[in-house]
């Protein structure tokens, strides 16, 4: 689990460091952003003290109606032991109350010149990506037509040479052999290589590759959201196949359920073909055009006319 | 399913060549092998995913056999890591 500190926001985000500079190397444990707007009214029974505190002009304005010594103590409230910050918006002035207690407690105090609801927003956008839930898998992740496509398979079915032959045809490469994902929301997945194989694929008789330098930017991607799975295995006499596509498998991949299909891979079929074609027939699907369905639909509509004419 | 903690020998850790043959080792088998570092788990058979973590001299890492041969598998594997 990566750790997240308040140094990291200060980086990423370009705050202005006000007060509190001992604690930037405080931990931050959640993704929720709290803004005291009922503390700085006194009520600190429930304050969510360990989460990253925000600052806006309606809090400040409403501080500065408070007597002093009203200030200093909610400022010494406010800045506990384990909150990981406050970040004041809009440029807006840092009471002096603020800054003494944020120094005494080291608690950084922070400042950037945008508006409260867009700092709010990009702050957890951030955090929840960093804490979203992760795993690793082995497979190939393949941009196909704007489609991430998971490629799964035994080691040697020939998920990586299936890959490359998708880069040749002017796919994009994300990931091989190992894919680290991670669960955004609750319903996305994204995918990204492990930095040190960033960009290689690995074939055998040929050994590790580099497809960025080979195909150019345009052949690879750091990251993509996984949408459909492509399982291979070798073709099985006694299995069943999906002969109609009205049926859609599934795969849980963490919270995520993405539909599956299982390839069987025999000489003379080629996969790279037939995965362009699933990742097409996928959007089709999107944009509402379900193939199998209407055709089942036709056939349906076909034998009912031919029994109503036998009735007849 | 079989595990062990191994600690590896290699002076210079799983670089690029040993890691090589440490996959082809593994690939000898049927059964599906796993190798885990720090919580991150990768197909020990995918040369990629073995080089992906990095496995220096003196890691600690954990070998996970499952399979009709995951016994030979794992005493083959814990040989290669212990003796070379």
């Amino acid at each position: 689990m990566i750790k997240v500190r308040t140094k990291d926001l200060i980086e990423r985000f370009d705050l202005e460091l006000v007060a509190g500079k001992d604690g930037v190397h405080r931990e931050i444990l959640t993704s929720d952003i709290s803004r005291p707007g009922m503390e700085m009214a006194g009520y600190f029974t429930h304050y969510p003290k360990e989460r990253l505190q925000l600052m806006g002009r309606t809090e400040l304005l409403f501080l500065y109606d408070l007597n002093p010594d009203e200030i200093q103590d909610r400022m010494e409230q406010l800045c506990t032991d384990v909150t990981p910050g406050v970040v004041i918006t809009r440029d807006l002035d840092v009471p002096k109350a603020l800054i003494k207690a944020a120094d005494n407690a080291g608690v950084p105090v922070m400042r950037s010149p945008y508006k409260t609801t867009r700092v709010i927003s990009r702050l957890t956008t951030y955090l929840e990506s960093k804490f979203a839930p992760s795993t690793a898998l082995h497979g190939v992740l393949v941009d196909v037509y704007g489609i991430g496509v998971l490629i799964t398979g035994k080691s040697g079915i020939g998920k990586s040479e299936t890959a490359l032959e998708l880069v040749k045809r002017g796919h994009r490469l994300v990931a091989d052999d190992n894919v680290e994902i991670r669960q955004e929301d609750y319903d996305t997945l994204i995918g990204n290589p492990p930095n040190l194989i960033e960009h290689l694929l690995e074939i055998r008789g040929l050994g590790i590759i580099n497809v960025m330098t080979l195909f150019g930017a345009g052949a690879v991607r750091n990251y993509k959201r996984i949408s459909l799975v492509v399982h291979l295995e070798t073709w099985d006499e006694h299995k069943q196949y999906d002969r109609l596509g009205l049926d859609e498998a599934k795969m849980t991949i963490m919270d995520v359920q993405l539909p599956k299909a299982t390839i069987p891979v025999r000489p003379g079929r080629n996969v790279s073909v037939i995965i362009e074609v699933a990742a097409m027939n996928f959007r089709l699907k999107r944009m509402g055009v379900n193939t199998a369905e209407e055709f089942s639909d036709r056939l349906t509509a076909v034998i009912d006319d031919v029994d109503k004419r036998e009735i007849e | 399913m079989v595990e062990k903690e191994l600690t590896i020998q290699l002076e210079t850790g799983l670089q690029a060549r040993p890691a090589a043959k440490f996959v082809q080792e593994a690939n000898r088998f049927s059964s599906d092998i796993f190798l885990e570092k720090d919580g991150k788990r990768v197909n020990a058979k995918s040369i990629m995913g073995v080089m992906s973590l990095a496995i220096g001299s003196k890691e600690v890492v954990e070998l996970q056999a499952e399979g009709p041969d995951e016994q030979q598998a794992m005493d083959s594997l814990i040989t290669f890591i212990e003796n070379s």
